[in-house]
């Protein structure tokens, strides 16, 4: 037994030595930020700037989508809470026609994209939400009849929040900050909130 | 030359035609699988492929010389099985280097054109006729079809690569806060109607690395692995990645390390 622990030592040993050694032939220190900022061009309205991580973005880049302690996440979630910009007047929900085109537009913030267009908010390429829509998808839960669920101020207030910054919920989410990092505004939150709930909405239909 | 792509383009926009019919007829859980088996051995590629053949023996740049000579890791001129065995460690430039980057390398090396010359326009628009580093890559990659794929682990360089792809996989960045991962860590799922690898197990990554090149059909031209890289880092809002980068490689080594032993089954024939 004793053997098979020196050779483990050795071999961890030699390992660490020939690590150092293949780093220190490195150029300087390597950060895979650094790796992605030399590997990429500014092409059109999109640069260089989007590699700076935040805070939450660096605390989720790991295989698990964990933060690593639970006060790293209290932080995080605090953080995302306060970002919620609630609609000044109340209003929480606008047109679901005009929301139902919101979440089927896949445009926006792409380097391919015109910047003064509108974004969409592509919620079907991740959600089943209308019967008529094949083309969902599936990474993210189905909100088929999302509004049987309830239009309490509650819900509304939870939903709100889950669109405008996920991270409010499940830090880690897979989910864009849509209102937080300026993807749709208030108005298109508003409109795609209409989508969700009104018994109108293709989303409601039985 | 001319005469034979314009041909080749004619042939490759009936096929798309005859593909959109059958599209439309079919929208479950993999329609391009039903037209893919449909198409059988007549991918459009084929043609994409003859071009490629034909370049790799042409005479090219201020220094008049064919790419012949490029050693693609199994020797100078080897073409044979090439493509399952890379991204890999080269000691003439002492760099980890996949497809792209290698025959960037050569066109520059064998042939004295300039890097940029060719970096100006990798990759087509849709409805272009195609690019050198597309018909080579298809060329190439068909040259290995059939082939277990093995990405050697060997050099440190080549280890190092895959952890920094494996890092790279799931750096989160950008307004959509997208990583790699994002899309491509979970089994059977899908994005709109597309099925999305797990690009972190053998299938998934096995199923991306084999296929590629291919032949996309709603675009009418072969992509390659380093388009669809950049087109991954597109959707992911971030700026344009750059065929042959350091990022590029390290990604491609990551999920070709993870796809060890899947057959070479490129170029393939996608939506």
């Amino acid at each position: 037994m004793w053997q098979i622990k020196y050779l483990l030592a050795v071999v961890a040993v030699s390992a660490t030595v020939s690590a150092c050694a293949e780093s220190g032939s490195q150029s300087k220190a390597k950060t895979v930020e650094s790796v992605w900022l030399e590997s990429m061009v500014a092409k059109n309205h999109v640069g260089l700037d989007r590699l700076n991580q935040t805070a939450l973005q660096s605390a989720c880049s790991n295989a698990e989508s964990q933060v690593v302690s639970d006060t790293e996440r209290e932080q995080l979630q605090q953080e995302a809470t306060k970002s919620v910009a609630y609609p000044a007047d109340g209003v929480f929900l606008g047109n679901w026609q005009q929301g139902e085109a919101i979440a089927g537009n896949g445009k926006g913030m792409q380097w391919s994209d015109n910047p003064n267009e509108p974004n969409g908010g592509n919620c079907y390429a991740c959600h089943q939400m209308s019967p008529d829509e094949v083309a969902y998808g599936t990474v993210g839960p189905s909100l088929r009849n999302y509004g049987m669920r309830g239009v309490s101020e509650a819900m509304l207030k939870y939903t709100w929040a889950k669109i405008w910054n996920p991270q409010v919920y499940l830090v880690c989410s897979h989910m864009p900050r849509f209102g937080d990092a300026g993807i749709l505004d208030e108005q298109q939150i508003r409109d795609v909130m209409a989508y969700l709930f009104d018994p109108a909405s293709p989303v409601n239909r039985k | 030359m001319l005469a034979k792509s314009g041909f080749a383009t004619l042939m490759r926009r009936l096929s798309v035609c005859m593909l959109l019919v059958t599209v439309s007829a079919t929208a479950q859980d993999d329609p391009f699988a039903e037209y893919r088996a449909m198409m059988g051995d007549d991918n459009p590629a084929i043609f994409v492929i003859e071009e490629g053949a034909e370049l790799w023996t042409r005479p090219l740049g201020p220094k008049q010389a064919s790419l012949e000579q490029c050693d693609l890791g199994l020797g100078a001129g080897v073409v044979k099985g090439a493509y399952a065995q890379l991204p890999r460690y080269f000691a003439d430039t002492q760099q980890v280097m996949d497809l792209e980057g290698r025959l960037i390398h050569c066109m520059v090396t064998l042939q004295g054109r300039e890097r940029d010359d060719i970096l100006r326009k990798p990759y087509s628009a849709t409805g272009d006729m195609g690019t050198e580093l597309e018909a080579l890559a298809s060329y190439i990659a068909e040259q290995s079809s059939g082939m277990p794929i093995v990405i050697p682990q060997n050099h440190p360089a080549e280890q190092e690569a895959y952890a920094l792809g494996e890092q790279l996989f799931f750096y989160r960045a950008g307004p959509y806060d997208f990583s790699c991962a994002t899309c491509h860590r979970q089994s059977d799922k899908r994005i709109r109607l597309q099925k999305l690898p797990n690009l972190t197990v053998s299938d998934g990554a096995g199923m991306a690395s084999s296929t590629w090149p291919a032949y996309r059909i709603s675009q009418g031209v072969v992509r390659t692995m380093g388009w669809r890289m950049q087109d991954c880092a597109k959707q992911q809002r971030l700026p344009q990645l750059l065929p042959g980068s350091e990022a590029v490689v390290a990604l491609i080594e990551y999920m070709g390390v993870n796809a060890a032993g899947t057959e070479m089954a490129a170029p393939g024939l996608k939506r």
